[in-house]
């Protein structure tokens, strides 16, 4: 017996859908409004600015070293990169190059923090598609890495590490150890996830073939960073423009194939082992020496211990910080461009000569890679968007500024 | 960066427009008229520069300049890992550039943060409408002649009077 069933195809309407901006799923105040049919996504529109603070604008009216503070809260998931990539800019402006001991310490912390910005996001994104467990060792082990920031800068998250010129402050003693302590678990964690994901056959479902970037594209979109790099194109600043003496450490960049979901994931995973490979390698070349330029260079802040002990070092301290004194930069502008967690971080300051700059441009990685949501969704269904969302990792802070 | 080669062609291909070719700490930086952007980013794209990193906007207005706006494009070449600045000069009477969403997609939204915040607008982009602030903000502002305070404390805003219970009823 063959019965013929005779299917008829349902009539369908076209529906809207807001999907956030106060979502559980989109980590941050993202909103998208889906058109769709049926579960099938017909349109996809991002709609930003949810969180757009005017940080650009905040910066015409802070000095240099005071803007450190703003650049924290654009990307808060590795707060020390955008310190640093800050910093990088404000020096090439003053042509001021820091001592090589702080150079290896902020690159010792950019690392650390890709470590944890890489953990969380594939926490997040395993989280979303119902892998709690992932989760919940992804974000232990970034509990530990802010420990770590904790005891180098005396915050969590908001760090405020980089100065221009040098750093805030030294490394506390006896921090090598707590950081081969970390990165020891950080190899671990690494493995379990891996366990967990690699070969989790609901993972491979929503995650292969989903979310497919192309290399086209992704140059065209201006795509960086894991999501550029999983679509095949083989381009890290950190190896292609080597800032803060990346080239003499080394690493392999981790290059995908197919540029889908899976594939961000894949690139993550062997990110974070990169990344612990040149965190040991930092440590074992560690040079003694001072992490701040000359201090008669004018473009430093005194010691603390200066400022609160000697009268000098008070009037030191205010000959900086006073509206009408402090550091002034050449005419002129700058543009840096540092591999963050997410992409190209850079950071485009002109100035006027006074002691604020003139104007100040975050070049967000988030900005870029959101851009393409639209085109990669078209068509999907609605809880692809979820795992696509966690793979690009966006955050809201620094995609609205 | 081989510069010299670079700059004869393109002062043999758009002799008007070229105002200045420098280079200075390893960035070539290249200004010109607004209006031909498109045609030397195209040229500039089938030479090689096949990313565009960044889109940005500068006010002159304190800075002193050839216009009261400069439009940045960052362009990269991955192959050959340079990069050039490319600066195009907007006058403030007539604030509009050819869009170059054609030639890179990322130029879309990028472009629709210029026009946001510094009131730029650019010819034939497929959707310029604001993306930071709400459709119906007013100005401009990452202009510097946007102010930069807000409009004081509260005794400067107006008491909104509420009805009561009894006023309904």
């Amino acid at each position: 017996m063959n019965p013929q069933v005779n299917v008829q195809p349902l009539e369908t309407e076209k529906m809207i859908l807001n999907f956030g901006p106060s979502h559980p799923a989109t980590h941050g105040t993202l909103r998208v409004i889906m058109e769709l049919d049926g579960e099938t996504v017909v349109k996809a529109t991002p709609e930003i600015g949810y969180l757009h603070s005017g940080f650009e604008k905040l910066g015409e009216d802070l000095d240099y070293n005071q803007y450190v503070t703003i650049t924290d809260r654009m990307n808060y998931l590795s707060p020390i990169c955008n310190n640093v990539a800050y910093a990088l800019s404000a020096e090439k402006l003053m042509d001021i190059e820091v001592p090589k001991r702080a150079r290896y310490i902020r690159l010792l912390m950019c690392e650390l923090s890709r470590i944890a910005d890489h953990f969380l996001s594939v926490g997040m994104q395993a989280v979303d598609l119902g892998a709690f467990t992932v989760f919940l060792y992804g974000f232990r082990l970034r509990e530990d890495i802010y420990d770590l920031f904790e005891i180098a800068t005396g915050t969590r998250l908001t760090t405020s590490y980089t100065r221009v010129g040098g750093l805030m402050r030294d490394l506390p003693d006896g921090f090598e150890t707590a950081v081969l302590d970390v990165l020891e678990e950080a190899g671990k964690v690494a493995d379990e996830i891996e366990t967990l994901l690699n070969h989790n056959r609901i993972f491979q479902k929503r995650t292969k073939g989903v979310g497919v970037i192309s290399k086209e594209d992704a140059n065209s979109y201006g795509i960086s960073g894991p999501a550029a790099r999983a679509a095949g194109i083989d381009w890290d600043l950190r190896i292609k423009e080597p800032y803060s003496d990346y080239e003499e450490f080394d690493f392999d960049v981790v290059i995908g194939v197919n540029g889908d979901v899976f594939d961000r994931y894949l690139v993550r995973m062997e990110e974070i082992r990169q990344s612990v490979k040149i965190c040991r390698q930092v440590l074992d070349k560690m040079p003694e020496g001072e992490i701040n330029i000359d201090a008669d260079s004018k473009f430093i802040l005194p010691p603390k211990d200066d400022v609160y002990d000697s009268i000098e070092g008070l009037i030191y301290h205010f000959e900086q910080i006073m509206p009408n004194r402090g550091m002034t930069p050449p005419k002129g502008e700058a543009y840096v461009a540092t591999e963050s967690p997410n992409g190209e971080l850079g950071y485009y300051i002109v100035s006027d000569g006074s002691r604020t700059p003139y104007r100040v441009r975050t070049r967000p990685p988030s900005l870029m890679n959101y851009s393409i949501f639209s085109k990669i969704m078209t068509g999907r269904m609605i809880s692809d968007a979820v795992a696509i969302l966690g793979s690009l990792n966006i955050i809201a802070g620094e995609l609205d500024r | 960066m081989d510069l010299s080669d670079l700059t004869t062609r393109l002062q043999e291909k758009f002799p008007d427009t070229v105002l200045e070719v420098s280079e200075e700490n390893d960035e070539v930086t290249l200004q010109l008229k607004g209006s031909s952007i498109l045609e030397i980013l195209s040229f500039l794209k089938a030479d090689g520069f096949n990313f565009l990193a960044d889109l940005t906007a500068v006010d002159n207005l304190t800075l002193g300049g050839n216009e009261r706006f400069t439009v940045v494009y960052h362009l990269l070449s991955h192959e050959r890992v340079e990069r050039i600045v490319v600066k195009a000069y907007v006058s403030e009477e007539k604030p509009l550039l050819p869009s170059v969403e054609s030639l890179w997609k990322t130029a879309d939204w990028q472009e629709r943060e210029v026009y946001d915040l510094f009131g730029i607008e650019f010819e034939s982009h497929p959707n310029l409408i604001r993306i930071m602030n709400p459709d119906e903000f007013n100005g401009y502002p990452l202009r510097k002649d946007f102010p930069r305070q807000g409009r004081g404390e509260r005794k400067d805003f107006p008491i909104v009077e509420r009805m009561t219970r009894g006023d309904r009823e």
